[in-house]
């Protein structure tokens, strides 16, 4: 635009310094060959081995994975009924907040709110408690952007579909699904990354065999700064930015599909 | 090497039994209620159990006990299978063991009062002394702790006391009461660290003030509250499980610390440790058997196993914490700088931290508020 | 509005999986929680059933009182400076040629997909007695300054976990303006700055607005980032909830910080609202 203040500039190159700064300090630091978290000695992979040999972080990565995977099943399958329940059969301004309000509570009130349930229920905690806890959360964010894709769609379809006969079920099936599946798809990845960095629920809620991830990197900085730590994320970013890259790559293939 | 030592454990730390104990409540019915299956009376153990028919689950502080150790056990008791789960806080371990349902834990390693709390709970089994013949290899101090004489249901693992910890080459005089922590001189300002668990955070007001570890008195607690709110604002941070890595880098001075915890063997040398002279406490790790545990025999056993003289001054060797065994102890090699040599008399010094039952809730209180102002 | 008996069947179909979920797993608990707020403390943690309005009166002791004010304060001056950054940030983005927007927005996103905890812990390294500024000012004969556990550094570690959360509904909100707007406020005459005030921000004030609470909130709960920069010394009204649960064993009176953290967030939300028709 023509009229870019100057000034502006400040702000915004100060924003991305603000963001990246630490970033860069971590993955310069993973590459230190020396023990210190603070001073750079000379460079060095080892600390990628140590981190390749770490068992528990290992482990915590592959639960991280169960339970995501776990909790995005749960939640696009109800997320995806509900939204559909939503816009289609109910105008009810009570269920529409009902259904967002595990994403607007904080996350600390849900955590406390589950440890107190199964503490009473007495429910031997596990790697599933999570997995329940995390697909109470995603659900909302499932059903939030099923639901954008929902009010986007025509509904003469399925209007067709019931005045055939077609009962609530098989219409949804045949007609409403297929139309839905880049929103449920979308939701569903959503639900999978929010799990994938979910700490706060996790810790209440989770087994004391298990840990996830993020659990595991908690608790290894309670006992210290270590270079392993920098190399982890080293590798995460550089395995979210290979992702964000191709999200991108794909979704410019689909769209220059859809224009052909 | 500091690293991996630091990230040993909390020692007898974490005196907030937190949800461990939480839960406690909880377990300790349902355990009660399954116990009338468990063998209760020492007569219902076959001292000549097949142990190859058993396997045995140990709950223990991350790297407290050498790596080898199930695997030499596994050899020289012919246990079918030995597995080792961690935790890192006894409040962790706490949590595991009187969670609701089986914890299909046989044998966990608890500070002492925690023994004891689990003790209260109805969740420990007995110790059958007559399977444990390596007892005797105890030091007499060993066996007379105050949160369980004579070894009822524990038996001690390791032990050792809480003082100051320091960088000699950085402090302008040596720290030698606690109210050099409590009121930092001016070089010391922002670089002093204190334990943050209650128990523990209360120790150093407490004998300063000349008062016991264990009172439960509104007024001296209240007291030791003021001198620890007033100690605030010149604290670097409250520190659990990092003061060895900052007095190491320097960013820390002087801290208080548990004495395994302090890396005074660290290359350099310019790092002590000093018993304050109004005292401190004598806190002992300890190893329980489970009562729901199906494998009791081979878990006293092992116990007896880790009792002989090799197996223990080769844990204390490796570990480099104290353990309260007189004939382990006779052969054990010290390294330079490292505190192994503490005779029990001097350990014996401090005072037994024991549960507190209600009044524990004073010192959570404590916490609290001190964290809070 | 369900009128025929197949749209009731409809809505029960589709709805109810997912509402007994909410019922049992958000509700139940949720009702628990605020009960156990006038029950006594049980000695291993859970409650002991007899009515007591010790925890209120608690939470209205100054000292708690203090650390729920000061949560409040250190939110709010996340959420503003957060603001104050943000918008420039999301104006210019949202004016960047199409291949650059894509990227400036990625690159906004992109450290919020490293792991939280991670980006917390980085600044550990940054601010520490011996970390990175500290040996930078050093050089230029500066420091060392204490610059990890206080409310600044919490402050500050706040607005980088949350920072995104914040020009992102901005950029929306900038990006869906229709620029001739703009064009004819400058044609008329109008400054840049002018158009700004009376164009540009009151059209964004929705976006503002959904940004401020999106960074308020996970700010305000918070107790990972006051845990970890603020050295225990410094702690917000999510630690104190913490410790109540795992480590204190208070569980009511936890539970009745709960729902004071609640109680704010509901006020807030109304005001949002009600700020927000206004707009």
């Amino acid at each position: 635009m023509r009229s870019r203040p100057r000034l502006l500039y400040v702000p915004f190159w100060l924003t991305y310094v603000f963001l990246y700064l630490p970033i860069v300090v971590l993955v310069v630091m993973s590459f230190n060959s020396g023990e210190s978290a603070y001073t750079f000695d000379g460079f060095s992979l080892k600390w990628y081995g140590v981190l390749a040999e770490d068992e528990r972080i290992r482990d915590g990565l592959v639960n991280t994975l169960i339970v995501a995977t776990g909790a995005t099943v749960v939640a696009t399958v109800l997320g995806t009924m509900m939204a559909v329940g939503l816009a289609r059969y109910t105008r009810s301004k009570v269920m529409d907040a009902l259904t967002l309000m595990p994403a607007v509570l904080p996350d600390l009130v849900l955590a406390i709110g589950l440890l107190v349930l199964y503490g009473t229920i007495q429910l031997t905690l596990g790697l599933y408690s999570v997995v329940l806890a995390h697909g109470l959360f995603a659900m909302a964010f499932v059903a939030a952007v099923v639901r954008t894709r929902l009010t986007g769609t025509d509904t003469s379809l399925e209007e067709a579909s019931r005045d055939l006969g077609a009962g609530p079920v098989v219409t949804f099936v045949k007609i409403t699904l297929p139309q839905l599946m880049p929103g449920i798809v979308a939701g569903a990845l959503l639900a999978f990354t929010l799990s994938l960095d979910e700490f706060v629920i996790a810790f209440f809620t989770i087994g004391n065999n298990d840990q996830t991830l993020p659990i595991v990197i908690y608790s290894m900085i309670r006992f210290g700064v270590t270079p392993k730590i920098n190399a982890l994320a080293a590798i995460l970013l550089l395995v979210s930015f290979t992702a964000v890259i191709a999200g991108q790559r794909l979704t410019k293939i689909g769209e220059s599909r859809a224009q052909d | 090497m500091s690293r991996t030592r630091f990230t040993r454990r909390l020692p007898a730390a974490a005196a907030a039994a937190g949800l461990a104990l939480a839960v406690a409540a909880c377990g300790g019915e349902s355990s009660s209620s399954s116990s009338g299956a468990a063998p209760a009376a020492a007569d219902q153990l076959k001292p000549d159990a097949d142990l190859s028919q058993q396997t045995l689950d140990i709950t223990v502080w991350d790297g407290y006990t050498p790596k080898e150790l199930p695997e030499k056990a596994k050899a020289e008791l012919k246990i079918k299978e030995v597995q080792i789960q961690t935790h890192d806080t006894n409040e962790t371990a706490m949590t595991k063991l009187t969670a609701p349902g089986d914890s299909g834990i046989d044998v966990a390693f608890v500070s002492g009062q925690y023994a004891q709390a689990l003790n209260e709970q109805g969740l420990l089994e007995p110790i059958h002394k007559e399977l444990i013949p390596n007892l005797a290899n105890l030091y007499p101090e060993a066996t007379q702790l105050s949160y369980d004489k004579g070894n009822n249901y524990s038996v001690p693992y390791t032990w050792g006391t809480t003082g100051i910890c320091y960088r000699s080459d950085l402090v302008k005089s040596e720290p030698k009461s606690w109210n050099d922590l409590l009121k930092p001189p001016a070089w010391a300002e922002k670089k002093v660290t204190m334990l943050a668990t209650e128990r523990w955070l209360a120790l150093p007001a407490l004998k300063s003030l000349g008062y016991s570890i264990n009172t439960d008195k509104d007024e001296e607690i209240e007291k030791a509250k003021e001198l620890l709110m007033a100690q605030k604002p010149h604290l670097l941070r409250y520190d659990d499980t990092t003061f060895g890595d900052r007095l190491v880098s320097g960013e820390a001075i002087m801290v208080e610390a548990w004495d395994g915890w302090c890396p005074t063997t660290d290359p350099k040398g310019n790092i002590k440790f000093t018993v304050p002279k109004e005292g401190s406490d004598l806190w002992v790790d300890t190893m329980v058997i489970m009562k729901s545990s199906k494998n009791k025999e081979a878990a006293h056993a092992l116990l007896n196993y880790i009792l002989s003289p090799e197996i223990h001054g080769w844990a204390a060797e490796n570990i480099n914490y104290k353990v309260p065994n007189k004939a382990a102890m006779e052969q054990v090699k010290i390294a330079k700088g490292s505190l192994l040599g503490t005779t029990p008399a001097e350990l014996l010094n401090g005072e037994a931290a024991i549960d507190l039952g209600q009044a524990s809730t004073k010192y959570t209180r404590l916490a609290q508020d001190v964290t809070a102002s | 509005m369900p009128r025929s008996p197949g749209r009731w069947l409809g809505a029960f179909v589709f709805l109810s999986p997912g509402l007994a979920y909410l019922v049992v797993l958000m509700l139940v608990p949720l009702a628990l929680v605020f009960s156990y707020t006038v029950f006594q403390r049980g000695r291993f943690g859970g409650v002991v059933y007899e009515f007591t309005t010790e925890n209120f009166e608690r939470l209205f002791d100054p000292l708690y009182l203090s650390v729920v004010l000061d949560s409040l304060k250190i939110a709010a001056l996340t959420t503003l400076i957060a603001l104050l950054v943000g918008y420039p940030t999301a104006y210019l983005i949202a004016q960047l040629p199409k291949k650059w927007k894509t990227l400036a927005l990625v690159a906004v996103v992109l450290p919020f997909w490293t792991n939280f905890i991670i980006r917390v812990y980085a600044w550990t390294i940054l601010l520490s007695g011996p970390g990175l500024v500290n040996s930078a000012l050093a050089k230029i004969g500066l420091g060392p300054l204490e610059l990890l556990y206080n409310q600044g550094t919490i402050v500050a570690g706040l607005l980088y976990s949350y920072l995104p959360l914040m020009v992102l509904p901005l950029y929306a909100a900038i990006e869906r303006l229709d620029p001739q707007l703009r064009e004819a406020s400058a044609n008329l005459g109008a400054s840049g700055f002018a158009t700004f005030r009376k164009v540009t921000l009151p059209l964004t004030v929705p976006g503002v607005l959904t940004g401020c609470l999106f960074v308020f909130v996970p700010s305000f709960g918070n107790f990972v980032i006051p845990e970890m920069l603020g050295g225990n010394k410094s702690i917000m009204v999510g630690n104190l909830i913490r410790n109540q649960f795992l480590a204190a064993r208070d569980w009511p009176f936890g539970a009745t910080l709960s729902l004071a953290l609640i109680a704010v967030l509901v006020v807030l939300l109304i005001v949002q609202a009600w700020a927000a028709r206004r707009a």
